[in-house]
């Protein structure tokens, strides 16, 4: 580390990236503009599930518009894994044969301006007939159902089945509850949406694709793969990219369209999504269901879970993370933060006339933590304790780490039960409960809830070998070196929008060579300047890029201290590096002279020198890569008008154990996004469909996210175990925030409505729910009542 | 999405506002554009012209007289939220102003082009209806001044003929013993309300009023439900007065209905 200087691991320094952020000087997609450059719009369909019958393009637009006959020589998109069981669908660029949900492409429109696009849209005669919509997940799975991908024989991408010792369970003494939960289909909304610029560089034989994408050499590897070219012919460069959350991560028939396109019509062409499409027809995420059981010993301790989940993946597999990333996790992440000795899990990956399900930040852990957590509650109502006494009673305890959990997590460290203690005391479980027993002056109802999880992070070949998705993690990268002046260049793989990592990475640089903050430059987000990697996701860049920095930084240091104590006129073994200097028994010398004096007097350097000079590519992984697990306790207090369903979050606590923090800021910024994500979980996001698979929500009108009245000051609490398996003990954490909100404020709410027997077990939790669940529970009540 | 091409045109005086209308019945009035604006992107709307009447001074005045307060039809949001204009309801239309959509949308969004698109979850229509707002139209054949209750046909319908223009909104003259309260439940801070409720109470004018925005279109009115502002309703003696009243939703819209509605009177019971 760097004791003495306030820029190094730990330091709570501001963005680099803040200056042109905040003073609109950022560069997206769609601030670029090529000679030439031409928009595209795209026809759609607007039915869920169809056989097309004919695509008429008029015969003055053929040139300019484009179907999937003229894709003839374009391989379809494909995300298979290797999971045994899995079944393949093939995603065309544009829709072939049949249309599998609304919003699918049909056609390509190149104009001049986007308005013009659509016009020519609009020419286009698409004939289709009907087929029935397949839209609900459970309907779906049963034999009668309309088919998606015929050949299958049904509707499941994948089942998949955990079970330790679960049978004896149930010979024991037991108390039991089963709820059946949803998490309702969701829509990412990054500020910016997906926007592509593609272009053929002549001079270079290259394809150039400029994308908003937080994984552009994964980017390359597919469009690769679809058009049939060396990744080497293909330059990905993302800009600025204003938010992935997931999103961001998926190679979208877009950018292979456009790629194919650029070419054939030898003009930059420019597709920018709007909220419609990005609401309507492609960023859609999250739709979970789940029965579950739960059993607990007389003692009030959790002894096993019982669970069938399914998950809407929609029409198509998408690549490179699978239609399975979601259902097929569920399994193992469903046990939580809990020890306990009997399991059974079922999960169901299904196909619908929907958008293909995406990774949205926290990826299955949301779904999950809401019905495990919503759930636990429930049992303890049942047992007649506490719900922080169940959890307390069944937590993994910290003497117990590192811990392989039920479904063979190997949790790394932490003290989960001091995490929910902190909570209580926090948010003053004692005082609310007294409150809640002398009632609202104003007639409202509080209640006050808890949730928990973990969040795997880094998780490398280990863990998705078995997977089999189109790529695998293995080692990541940085170049690194001294530029002639003497500042410093980092350049890596993975991409940064949002989280800061030109700041963070920076921050490692400087805690090993001592070089100021300010002469430290990151390079990111283009294929043809940064190393390979599978790119910013799973919470991993400050694990792995962190410790792929440190490692080229740490071959930096060495090179400079052999030259510094050439300098120095001392050995090598009586200089060290510290602080910005190499320093000897006699003097020392700052590194930046160090690099003037490797590039500018060579004639000084030492005869044994490496001649590989100050830049070297240097690789990271993990000591351990089954991933670090950063964990939280989330505790919400809220106010309920029962009359209308109205809730107000009095009070929201987070106590985060990240692991070391490298910049504190930049976590908490983390958190604090996360958790307005999760806000919009629990109360707010539905992309509802009808039964024919029609979407409900097409505008920031019909589509609810919170804003900045609906998200409460959030408290945030530290704790700092340090992860034995990571370069610095740091921690994956960027999506913890978005996981644990849905289940906490949902048990504030079901706290709150206890006392009158209602219960929502679905997200979003909106005020008609509340409203009709407390209505019901008020009729039931009346008919039991004598 | 992008607008479907159309021609765009700015007429800075009425007649030539009205003439225009008159012979282009495809044209569309653009009053702020805060909704059309949004229509025209999603092509929900496809007007071959624009006649945009932001530039036609008559329609931004205020003018009083003896019996009344006389707005122009294009005064933004903003500018009653921030006061710029005369308030004979001593604060009250500013307090509903100022809770319009956005401050972006109060900024360019206005008081007539509001009541001609009668979206049924606006602001102005269920206040101003409390109010018994009246609004001044101009077409060829002259003008006319019509009551806001029974202006509206529908959810976004009116009664306004398509060659005709809302000039103004007028609001006769209150006594110093009005009182007037207001209440909206949305899910989200700035976004269209699930229910809106307004009360007014003028003993001098024989107005005791609460008016409730309903899906149907036109705000339905419960005149005289009180006897004075603070006799403030109960809950389920609204839900059945409503229900009486013709009000058709389920359950959960009634009790919101009714809620706003009680929670409107309160507010004017306190002021």
């Amino acid at each position: 580390m760097s004791p003495g200087t306030n820029q190094g691991i730990g330091a709570r320094l501001l963005r680099k990236e803040d200056d042109r952020f905040l003073m609109g000087r950022g560069q997206y997609v769609g601030d670029l503009k090529l000679p030439g450059m031409q928009e595209v719009a795209f026809l759609r369909s607007p039915l869920a599930h169809a056989s097309i019958k004919g695509v008429r393009v008029p015969r003055e637009l053929k040139a300019r518009v484009f179907i999937a006959e003229d894709l003839a020589d374009v391989a379809p998109i494909r995300a298979d894994t290797a999971l045994p069981g899995f079944k393949s669908s093939v995603q065309p660029v544009l829709a072939r044969g049949k249309v599998r949900y609304v919003g699918e492409l049909v056609a390509m429109c190149v104009a001049g301006t986007r308005a013009e696009a659509e016009d020519m849209a609009g020419e286009i005669e698409l004939e289709l007939e009907p087929l029935p919509a397949v839209t609900d997940m459970l309907a779906a799975r049963k034999a009668d159902s309309a088919l998606l991908h015929e050949a299958w024989g049904d509707n499941v991408f994948l089942s998949t089945l955990t079970e330790v010792d679960f049978e004896a369970v149930l010979k024991k003494a037991t108390q039991s509850v089963t709820r059946e939960l949803r998490t309702s289909r969701q829509a990412m909304s990054p500020l910016e949406g997906r926007a592509v610029l593609a272009h053929w560089n002549w001079r270079l034989d290259q394809l150039e694709v400029m994308s908003s994408t937080q994984q552009p050499h994964i980017v390359r590897s597919g469009l690769a793969e679809c058009l049939g070219i060396d990744e080497g012919q293909i330059r990905v460069v993302a800009p600025d990219v204003g938010g992935g959350f997931g999103y961001k991560g998926i190679l979208l028939p877009e950018e292979v369209a456009l790629a194919w396109a650029t070419r054939r019509l030898g003009l930059p062409l420019r597709w920018v999504e709007d909220r419609r499409e990005g609401l309507a027809a492609n960023a859609n995420c999250r739709e979970h269901h789940y029965l579950i059981t739960a059993y607990a010993d007389r003692d009030g301790r959790l002894l096993a879970l019982d669970c069938e989940a399914s998950v809407d993946a929609g029409a198509y597999s998408a690549y490179p993370f699978s239609a399975c990333l979601e259902a097929g996790q569920i399994g193992s992440i469903l046990p939580g933060l809990y020890d306990f000795p009997h399991y059974r899990c079922r999960t169901f990956s299904v196909a619908t006339n929907k958008p293909p399900i995406l990774p949205y930040r926290g990826v299955a852990r949301t779904g999950v933590c809401f019905a495990l957590e919503v759930t636990l509650d429930a049992l303890a109502r049942a047992l007649g304790i506490e719900p922080t006494s169940l959890r307390l009673n069944s937590l993994v305890r910290p003497e117990q780490m590192p811990f392989d959990n039920i479904s063979k997590r190997h949790f790394d460290s932490g003290d989960y039960p001091e995490a929910l203690r902190r909570a209580m005391t926090a948010i003053d479980l004692k005082a609310v409960r007294q409150r809640q027993s002398r009632g609202e002056s104003d007639g409202r109802r509080l209640g006050v809830g808890f949730a928990m999880y973990s969040e795997q992070a880094g998780h490398g070949t280990s863990v998705y070998a078995a997977w089999g998705i189109p790529f695998v993690p293995g080692y990541e990268q940085c170049f690194a070196r001294f530029t002639p002046d003497g500042a410093l260049e980092l350049r890596i793989g993975a991409h940064s929008h949002g989280q800061g990592l030109e700041t963070t990475l920076s921050q490692v640089a400087h805690s090993i060579l001592g070089v100021p903050h300010d002469r430290i430059r990151l390079v990111h987000g283009d294929t043809a300047a940064t190393p390979y990697s599978t790119g910013t996701w799973g919470s991993r860049s400050m694990i792995m890029s962190g410790g792929a920095v440190a490692a080229a930084c740490d071959q930096l240091a060495q090179r400079l201290i052999k030259i510094g104590a050439a300098l120095l006129q001392a050995k090598v073994s009586d200089v060290s590096l510290s602080q910005g200097f190499v320093t000897g028994p006699a003097g020392r010398i700052g590194v930046e002279d160090v690099a003037r004096t490797y590039y500018r007097r060579p004639q000084d350097l030492p005869g044994d020198v490496d001649p590989g000079g100050l830049e070297v590519t240097a690789g990271y992984k993990a000591k351990r890569d089954t991933g670090t697990f950063s964990y939280a306790a989330h505790a919400a207090l809220v106010a309920v008008d029962v009359g209308t369903g109205e809730v107000e979050i009095l009070d929201y606590v987070v106590v985060e154990d990240g692991g070391v923090l490298v910049n504190p800021m930049i976590v908490d910024g983390q958190i604090c996004g996360g958790t307005a994500q999760g806000i919009g979980t629990a109360l707010y996001e539905e992309m509802a469909y009808d039964a024919q698979g029609q979407p409900l929500a097409s505008t920031l009108s019909d589509y609810l996210l919170p804003g900045p009245a609906e998200v409460p000051e959030i408290r945030i609490l530290h704790m700092a175990t340090a992860s034995p398996y990571t370069r610095f003990g740091q921690k994956g954490l960027g999506e913890g925030g978005a996981i644990a909100p849905p289940a906490a404020i949902t048990n504030a709410i079901n706290d709150a409505l206890a006392p009158l027997g209602a219960e929502l077990l679905i997200s979003p939790v909106t005020p008609r729910r509340i409203a009709e669940a407390v209505a019901d529970a008020e009729r039931t009540g009346l008919r039991k009542a004598p | 999405m992008k607008a479907a091409r159309f021609d765009y045109l700015r007429p800075t005086t009425l007649p030539e506002a009205l003439a225009l209308i008159a012979e282009t019945p495809e044209a569309k009035v653009l009053a702020g554009g805060q909704t059309l604006g949004p229509m025209l992107n999603l092509r929900l709307a496809q007007p071959s012209l624009l006649i945009d009447i932001a530039r036609i001074a008559e329609l931004a005045e205020v003018a009083e007289d003896a019996d009344g307060v006389t707005f122009g039809a294009i005064i933004t949001h903003a500018a009653i939220e921030d006061g710029r204009v005369r308030d004979p309801t001593a604060g009250f239309l500013s307090e509903v102003a100022a809770g319009i959509g956005y401050r972006a949308v109060r900024t360019r969004g206005t008081i007539g082009g509001s009541l001609a698109h009668a979206d049924p979850a606006a602001d102005w229509l269920v206040a101003l209806s409390a109010l018994d707002a009246e609004l001044n139209l101009a077409g060829p054949d002259g003008r006319r001044r019509v009551a806001l209750g029974g202006f509206v046909a529908g959810a976004m319908q009116t009664m306004l003929k398509a060659n005709e223009l809302i000039t103004g909104v007028r609001l006769a003259k209150f006594s110093p013993a009005a009182r007037f309260g207001y209440h909206k439940i949305c899910r989200k801070v700035g976004e269209f309300a699930d229910a809106i409720g307004a009360a007014a109470y003028d003993p001098e004018r024989g107005l005791h009023r609460l008016a409730v925005s309903t899906p149907a279109g036109a705000p339905l009115l419960l005149d005289a439900p009180f006897e004075t502002p603070a006799a403030v309703p109960e809950i389920a003696g609204l839900e059945s007065q409503l229900r009486q009243a013709g009000f058709a939703g389920d359950a959960y819209e009634t009790r919101l209905r009714a809620v706003v509605l009680k929670r409107a009177a309160t507010a004017m019971a306190a002021r």
